[in-house]
């Protein structure tokens, strides 16, 4: 028996477009805080007679998104319907792009343990979402009625669709963070998985490399958060194992995550798969676009995370493990430029965004663009540094006060009274007490522990509340304790 | 002459002269209507009369698959009775900005599905010319109504011959216009790719001046198309000499009824004595239009017609599971004739039997279309008969689908190209109307009429003989 089985990962994505108004109506896609069905006309509540008109947005949008994941755009795309019934699907049919897509043959290359690896896009097309469904007690199978808000009902959607190139659970999620940086760069979505404007579902599947026998391919869906990409998938590549020892409950399927009970639970079996009837669509004409056009919407691509990693590198002289976190999301990648544009010191900066700037992010649970901290405090912090006006221990403090209050570091190191004491004086006082009170640890150091003094240095901080200048203090501890008796 | 027997376009110049009131104009319907309607049964609905009308009462009827904001459409459906529609259809929209009357809904096939408006899930409408008659349909309420007087004008929808076949029928003129030239947005859909918006009239110019105020390109239907020739009205008088016309030898085949074929031959003659060259061709393709439309137009019923599953509006019938509601609210709403087509539209879809089906019949369709354009670039028209045979009895077609299905052999080729064809009455057999039908190439609208115009001087046909065998039938009711 083979002691490694094979992961076969491919990932099914759909991202709600953010355009301002439906896929084929004019109601807006913002719905979030609308009462239940009130976002709604009767194209997208699917009243008899009515029409459904194609929204140039939707397709722009889909353009490049297409674009920015290197698929190739389709000049002639076209619109299906998708039969089947459900009290969310308000027509008895979702209008999709099934046999002609948006585009195809893309790739997205992403970074794994073992390197770089490149992860293909089979298609990217568009597509009307569904409405939601309440179930009375929460729960589908004991719930006395449902209730159904069509607020929903007609967002545009993208759905990508990947090869089967992923290998391990990890590498679903890297792609899926990957491609989330990518559409919200691109501003077509702002890939929030927890909120489902991001959706992910998975196609999982196991081969014994030793003998080439593969698992049934189970489909898992309803993940919504990053952490419940890689834990799901390795719940479910774990449960398919079973199927090399005989187990006959591993079958071809659709499982749900349930991140409750941290498992995957079964919904419906192959056999019970809808036959989807697709058929044109013949109330809408196909979808004709120009060479001129899709290169217009290139044009109007943003730099994009791998561009700007690259020219971080090059231009900021700063590692590539900096520049792909500075890189993370659009917005962060703007502070540090704007730092560096006021500030020579890139190396520094990218240091405090990625310590203490994010560790602030995100014990407050926001996102950069929501702090009151600017690149202004942060570059006046940084120079309150440099003039030794403060230490850095102090800084971090002052920095946590900005983030609360917005106030300018200058005026918090005032306001607190951190200006750093540099009066040699006042701390050799501090220090030669610290020394005269820890006998023993003196000792360890003349016996030759010599880390032993970062223990003096930290209580002489400690004692003067970080204010005290580290230069200094090591100086005069280091002095004192050598000093010959 | 009675009012009710005046065509909207004389009823618009008496009323302009002064010679009639608006009053009085709609006193003559909603009268005829009081004394009629018992017997036609054309509507499902007539409004109540109101006071509030422009200055000319433009009375009209319309197939109650046509959404009037805050009034029933009912598409004569179990599962639509109680649907009040919460939007005006565009061509509800354009009537109303043009002063129309609208005075009541008429009865059809449910869901436009039928060739007899027998597949009404309420009463069956009767020909005005014999009441024991079928009146076509599936617009036959429409078709009944004017023939009978009860309005002067009627709209109507046409998937498969829908307008023209009933217009055959009951003796009056119905026009489909080329595909998307009147909005479908708020015509309740039954084969989206086929389904047109047309009106019937009692002479030809009434039609053409219907259709200038129903028509035109809007940002509703995506479908819909700009007629950028114009006004439907303007070729009307123009002189035929010259024209060419072709009359396919399928459609004077021996399923013909040899009444009507004498008939048409009789007009044909006309024609040519006024220097129209008429020609016989061969159309292979056209033996096929039925088998084709029997595939695409249930197929997409079949999707169409899924939103009335008793979620948001129409019937509903409770049941613990979700699929058993679906089931149980389907099976009471619908009717027999609108399960079939969903069943065979949703058989030729399914998987495996898609490519055999739905993709084979699309491109016998474009075959079909390819035949029709090398038959338009040597001939202005394409002639013949509307229907096989003149109307037949109440109930006599009711068993056979088949041989109902075979009413529309020649009227289903103008939907699956997408071309105009208008249906005009050129006399009687066994005192029932005889239709013929004139199809022209796509947009070439104004002059299908411009044929149809010359053609009704030539035929004399008087549209108020159905009246008049109704008047009969009454008896000695009349004149009280």
């Amino acid at each position: 028996m083979a002691s490694e089985y094979e992961i076969v990962i491919g990932l099914e994505i759909h991202a709600q477009l953010l355009t301002r108004t439906k896929m084929f109506c004019g109601c807006s896609t913002e719905y979030a805080f609308n009462e239940p069905n009130t976002n709604v006309c009767p194209v997208c509540m699917g009243m008899p007679g009515a029409l459904p008109i194609t929204n140039e947005e939707a397709i722009r949008f889909g353009v490049k998104a297409a674009l920015a994941i290197n698929c190739h755009v389709n000049l002639y795309s076209r619109f299906d319907r998708k039969n089947y019934f459900y009290p969310d699907l308000p027509k008895g049919y979702q209008i999709t792009q099934y046999k002609y897509p948006l585009a195809e043959h893309g790739y997205l290359t992403i970074e794994t343990s073992t390197g770089e690896k490149k992860i293909r896009i089979r298609r990217l097309h568009l597509e009307e979402d569904a409405g939601k469904l309440m179930h009375q007690a929460d729960k589908i199978d004991t719930a006395e009625y449902s209730l159904v808000d069509l607020n929903r009902a007609g967002v545009p959607l993208a759905e990508i669709v990947t090869e089967p190139d992923m290998s391990s659970p990890q590498e679903a999620k890297i792609f899926m963070e990957k491609l989330r940086n990518i559409l919200r760069y691109t501003e077509v979505c702002n890939g929030n998985l927890e909120e489902g404007s991001l959706r992910c579902d998975a196609n999982i599947s196991l081969r014994d490399p030793e003998t080439g026998n593969v698992t049934p391919r189970v489909e898992v869906k309803n993940i919504n958060s990053f952490k419940f990409v890689e834990r799901a998938l390795e719940y479910e590549a774990s449960r398919l194992k079973g199927y090399f020892e005989g187990d006959k409950d591993v079958i071809r399927e659709t499982r749900g995550w349930d991140s409750k009970l941290q498992k995957t639970i079964s919904q419906r079996s192959k056999e019970e798969e809808n036959d989807y009837r697709y058929f044109p669509e013949p109330d809408i004409p196909p979808v004709v676009l120009t060479s001129e056009y899709i290169e217009n919407a290139r044009k109007e691509l943003p730099e994009l995370p791998d561009a700007k990693k690259k020219r971080f590198v090059q231009t900021y002289n700063i590692p590539e493990y900096d520049a792909s976190i500075l890189v993370s999301t659009k917005e962060l990648a703007a502070f540090f430029e704007e730092c560096c544009a006021n500030y020579d010191k890139p190396k520094e900066v990218s240091n405090w965004i990625m310590t203490e700037v994010l560790k602030e992010l995100k014990d407050r649970e926001i996102e950069i663009n929501d702090a009151k901290v600017t690149p202004k405090h942060l570059i006046g912090l940084l120079t309150e540094i440099d003039r030794g006006m403060i230490s850095k221990s102090a800084a971090k403090s002052v920095l946590a006060k900005a983030f609360e209050t917005g106030m300018m570091p200058g005026e918090i190191i005032e306001k607190e009274g951190l200006k750093q004491i540099s009066n040699t004086d006042e701390i050799q006082k501090i220090v030669e007490k610290v020394i005269e009170e820890n006998p023993k640890v003196v000792a360890q150091y003349k016996g030759g522990k010599t880390k032993a003094i970062t223990f003096f240095i930290g209580q002489v901080m400690k004692a003067m509340r970080g204010k005290a200048n580290p230069k200094i203090v090591n100086q005069l501890v280091k002095e004192i304790l050598d000093k010959p008796k | 002459m009675k009012i009710h027997e005046m065509t909207y376009s004389e009823i618009e110049a008496n009323v302009s002269k002064g010679l009639i009131k608006p009053d009085e104009v709609l006193d003559a319907f909603y009268n005829r209507i009081a004394r009629v309607e018992d017997k036609v049964k054309a509507f499902i609905k007539i409004y109540e009369r109101e006071e509030q009308f422009g200055t000319t009462p433009r009375v009209i009827a319309i197939k109650d698959n046509m959404l009037i904001k805050g009034k029933k459409t009912t598409c004569a459906s179990k599962i639509l009775r109680n649907f009040v529609a919460p939007y005006d259809a565009t061509v509800i929209k354009k009537l109303k900005e043009n002063s129309f009357y609208i005075i009541g809904k008429t009865n059809m096939d449910e869901f436009a599905m039928g060739s007899s408006t027998e597949n009404s899930a309420f009463f069956p409408t009767h020909n005005p010319w014999s009441l024991s008659k079928v009146p076509g349909g599936s617009s036959g309420g429409s078709a009944a109504a004017v023939a009978a007087g009860e309005c002067p004008l009627a709209l109507g929808s046409d998937t498969g011959g829908s307008i023209r076949q009933p217009a055959a029928f009951c003796g009056v003129v119905g026009f489909k216009p080329t595909y998307g030239l009147v909005s479908r947005y708020g015509l309740v859909a039954f084969g989206s790719s086929l389904d047109q918006i047309g009106g019937f009239g009692r002479s030809v110019e009434d039609v053409a001046k219907l259709s200038n105020i129903i028509s035109g390109k809007e940002n509703l239907d995506s479908t819909s198309l700009d007629y950028s020739m114009g006004d439907f009205t303007k070729l009307l008088s123009r002189p035929i000499k010259g024209l060419k016309l072709a009359l396919p030898k399928e459609f004077i085949s021996d399923a013909l009824d040899n009444a009507i074929k004498g008939k048409i031959t009789k007009i044909i003659k006309m024609l040519e004595s006024e220097g129209v060259v008429v020609e016989e061709v061969s159309m292979k393709t056209i033996d096929y239009a039925v088998s084709i439309y029997y595939i695409i137009a249930p197929a997409e019923a079949s999707s169409n017609l899924s939103r009335y599953d008793g979620v948001r509006y129409g019937l509903s019938k409770s049941d613990a599971s979700l699929k058993h509601q679906y089931m149980k609210t389907r099976d009471a709403g619908f009717g027999t004739e609108v399960k079939r087509r969903i069943m065979i539209g949703t058989f030729t879809l399914s998987a495996g039997y898609y490519e055999a089906y739905f993709e084979k019949a699309q491109r016998a369709r474009a075959k079909l279309i390819k035949e029709f354009n090398d038959i338009f670039s040597k001939y202005d028209f394409i002639i013949g008969p509307t229907t096989p045979t003149v109307a037949f009895g109440i109930g006599e077609k009711v068993e056979n689908p088949l041989q109902m299905y075979l009413q529309d052999i020649y009227t289903i080729p103008a939907n699956l190209t997408g071309i105009p064809s208008i249906s005009l009455p050129i006399g009687t057999a066994e005192g029932l109307p005889i239709g013929m039908q004139i199809m022209g190439n796509r947009f070439k609208d104004a002059e299908v009429l411009n044929l149809a115009y010359a053609i009704e001087r030539m035929a004399n046909f008087d549209y108020t003989g159905g009246m008049k065998k109704l008047d009969k039938e009454l008896g000695d009711k009349y004149g009280k």
